[in-house]
């Protein structure tokens, strides 16, 4: 029964074990700050450990990269109070037109349409440059006291235990939580560390991306073009007469194209997408990035989560991967702040193994979909080609199957975390 | 940290496999684990409405002294006591004070344990703004006699949160015949469904204990989603009541 020398343990003032942050946010890329800022806004304290010097990020001109923020990203962004700052620099797209192509012919004469008059909900999505979408994260950052932006520095060391998860940084620094969320991209630190596996394959595809200035006004309309060596995507930027290229090609073409001078890579560009846009010129920095599908074996572990690319790495088809990531963030969010306001231990598996059931069905079907979209477009086998002529073209005569597809663009189907239907937490 | 405990340090490894056994998610205490989030949800909620307290805020139930009985590992305790409220959890199974004191310990949560009864604490005249009494009614011997204890050890105007099994086939079916025969989710014996007590026996009971009751709703288990929920309408197996002292 009661002894005083057992009581010693209860001693009321013992203080709670007083952590650096509740949460230590691996990764300042796009969903680490959106992560931090959901759950900061909501009560949580968050440290964010960020290789890059942020200032170097900040300061970034026009370089041609942007995203296709689907209608619900741009609804978490509200709701996580970016928007406001990056409205300004964002073109509303109106309309997506898909249609096959083959190099050099242009677009084939069966389009799929999508139009935003079609959807109650408005715009199908916006496009928003990187670095705009960047500094506005860091500045909402740096505004939330709950949030501490710790840049510059990498992590060399993580431990989940039983009561608390560290990290041990570069500088020698350490940080101690509740539990670790690894938004740290496609090859995941946080991931290896943890001893989680991952599956995925190459496509012997690299993206190409650019920006070009172009003659006649975009209307706000973002075109995809299935051409047999993989698709490429014209995406408005603001301003009417620029927009966002993503070019995929065979590894070994888009290595060659890349080394060409800019009057050869527009000329190996121009015919890819015919004139209907007029006379185009090179107006941004040109990357390449290679193309690869990649998945964790398992989302989340005793005080640990992963979020974005470090969950899943999808094939850019249709600016999915910051869509799906924001999707992570407006979930784990979700179930993070429900625990904590329940009491709960936020770094416990059961609580985590919500988050993971709740993703992984989502982000796992839409990789694979990503996928098996990419293998049949990416081939010119007639056969195929005809049939997929005829699929879109079928889909754009049905408009029920078409606004079922548009909504899934947008990104509003689904079991839809609050933050991304608007909501607050 | 340093402390001096009463363990002896060759039973701590015992403890601490003990502990581990209560807060694995997916062990023998799983079926508590799973029913956990929705009666939190039910608790947190009428202390918030009876308090006036505002869970969005931090430590929401600061200043209020809570009564966990029948605490075991401290699955609820622990929760309270991050919210704020100051704990005692008493646990009539001695050895699982030890097991709960490690966790919290290692939680970094002051929680007073204590191996004792609602009677004993109601006869030292301790005194609480909450008292939680879950899955407890159906194992007493003598639930009148522990309702009283349990209204004693109220201060007026507190609130008494108590959550049982209804008796009828279904139950019958769903916690014997299902949990413990089935899925061995509990082990056989766990329960005697003729101490049962249905919504109604258990609200006259609570009204001649001297509490009013202000509040009843069923918790459901959904196997498709595999999820507990609670339900204004379905009380026909588990369900959870609250209660106060005028």
């Amino acid at each position: 029964m009661d002894n005083p020398a057992s009581r010693a343990i209860l001693d009321p003032m013992i203080p709670n074990r007083k952590h650096d942050a509740d949460v230590l946010i691996v990764g300042g890329g796009l969903n680490g700050p959106a992560l931090a800022l959901a759950l900061a806004q909501n009560g949580l304290t968050v440290a964010v450990v960020d290789a890059r010097p942020a200032p170097a990020r900040a300061e970034t001109g026009f370089d041609g990269r942007a995203y296709a923020l689907a209608l619900a990203s741009q609804r978490l962004l509200a709701a996580t109070g970016v928007w406001p700052l990056i409205a300004g620099q964002a073109q509303p797209i109106l309309q997506i037109k898909a249609s096959d192509g083959l190099a050099g012919d242009g677009p084939a004469p069966f389009f799929l349409a999508f139009d935003s008059a079609e959807i109650e909900e408005g715009p199908m999505g916006f496009m928003v440059e990187d670095r705009h979408l960047y500094a506005a994260f860091l500045k909402a950052m740096r505004d939330e006291p709950k949030i501490t932006l710790i840049s510059g520095e990498t992590v060399v060391e993580q431990t989940c235990g039983p009561a608390e998860a560290s990290l041990a940084l570069a500088s020698g620094r350490r940080l101690t939580g509740q539990m670790i969320a690894g938004c740290d991209g496609r090859a995941s630190g946080t991931a290896q560390r943890a001893g989680i596996g991952r599956t995925g394959w190459g496509y012997g595809q690299t993206a190409l991306v650019t920006a070009i200035r172009h003659e006649r006004d975009h209307q706000g309309i973002a075109h995809q073009f299935f051409m047999s060596a993989g698709p490429l995507a014209i995406l408005p930027l603001p301003g009417g007469h620029h927009s966002s290229i993503v070019w995929s090609e065979r590894d070994d073409v888009a290595q060659a194209i890349q080394a060409l001078p800019d009057d050869q890579y527009l000329a190996a560009l121009r015919p890819r997408f015919g004139d209907f846009l007029g006379r185009i010129e090179l107006a941004g920095a040109r990357f390449t990035y290679p193309l690869n599908l990649t998945l964790a074996n398992s989302f989340a572990a005793p005080r640990l989560a992963l979020v974005g690319d470090a969950a899943h790495g999808v094939h850019p088809i249709a600016g999915q991967g910051l869509n799906l990531g924001l999707r992570d963030v407006g979930a784990l969010a979700e179930v993070l702040v429900e625990a904590m306001r329940r009491g709960e231990d936020i770094g416990a598996i059961d609580v985590l193994e919500r988050y993971q059931t709740w993703r992984r069905f989502d982000s796992t079907t839409l990789a694979l979909g990503m996928d098996t979209v990419n293998r049949l477009f990416s081939n010119d086998n007639p056969i195929l080609r005809a049939a997929r002529d005829i699929g879109l073209g079928a889909v754009n005569a049905m408009p029920g199957l078409r606004r079922a597809f548009q909504r899934q663009a947008a990104g509003l189907t689904g079991e839809l975390p609050r933050l991304l239907a608007g909501q607050k937490l | 940290m340093t402390q001096t405990t009463t363990i002896d340090p060759a039973e701590v490894a015992k403890f601490e496999a003990m502990a581990a056994e209560w807060w694995d998610p997916n062990g023998k205490f799983r079926p508590l684990h799973m029913l956990n989030p929705c009666r939190l949800d039910y608790i947190t909620g009428q202390i918030a409405a009876e308090f006036d307290r505002d869970l969005k805020g931090p430590r929401p139930f600061e200043g209020l002294r809570l009564l966990d009985i029948g605490c075991g590992g401290g699955l609820l305790s622990e929760p309270m006591a991050r919210l704020g409220a100051t704990v005692v959890g008493a646990d009539a199974a001695e050895r699982n004070i030890p097991v709960a004191r490690l966790h919290a310990e290692q939680s970094g949560l002051a929680i007073d344990y204590r191996h004792t009864s609602a009677e004993a604490l109601a006869a030292a005249g301790e005194a609480f703004d909450v008292v939680l009494n879950m899955e407890v009614v159906e194992h007493v011997a003598d639930p009148l006699a522990y309702l009283t204890a349990c209204q004693q050890l109220l201060k007026p105007g507190g609130l008494m949160i108590c959550s049982t099994l209804n008796r009828n086939p279904k139950s019958f079916a769903m916690a014997i015949v299902g949990a413990e025969w089935v899925m061995r989710w509990l082990p056989k014996g766990t329960h005697d469904w003729r101490k049962f007590i249905t919504p109604d026996e258990l609200y006259d009971l609570i009204r001649r204990a001297g509490l009013q009751p202000v509040d009843r709703k069923g918790m459901v288990f959904n196997p498709v989603s595999w999820k507990w929920s609670l339900s204004d309408r379905d009380l026909s197996v588990n369900y959870v009541t609250a209660s106060v002292k005028r």
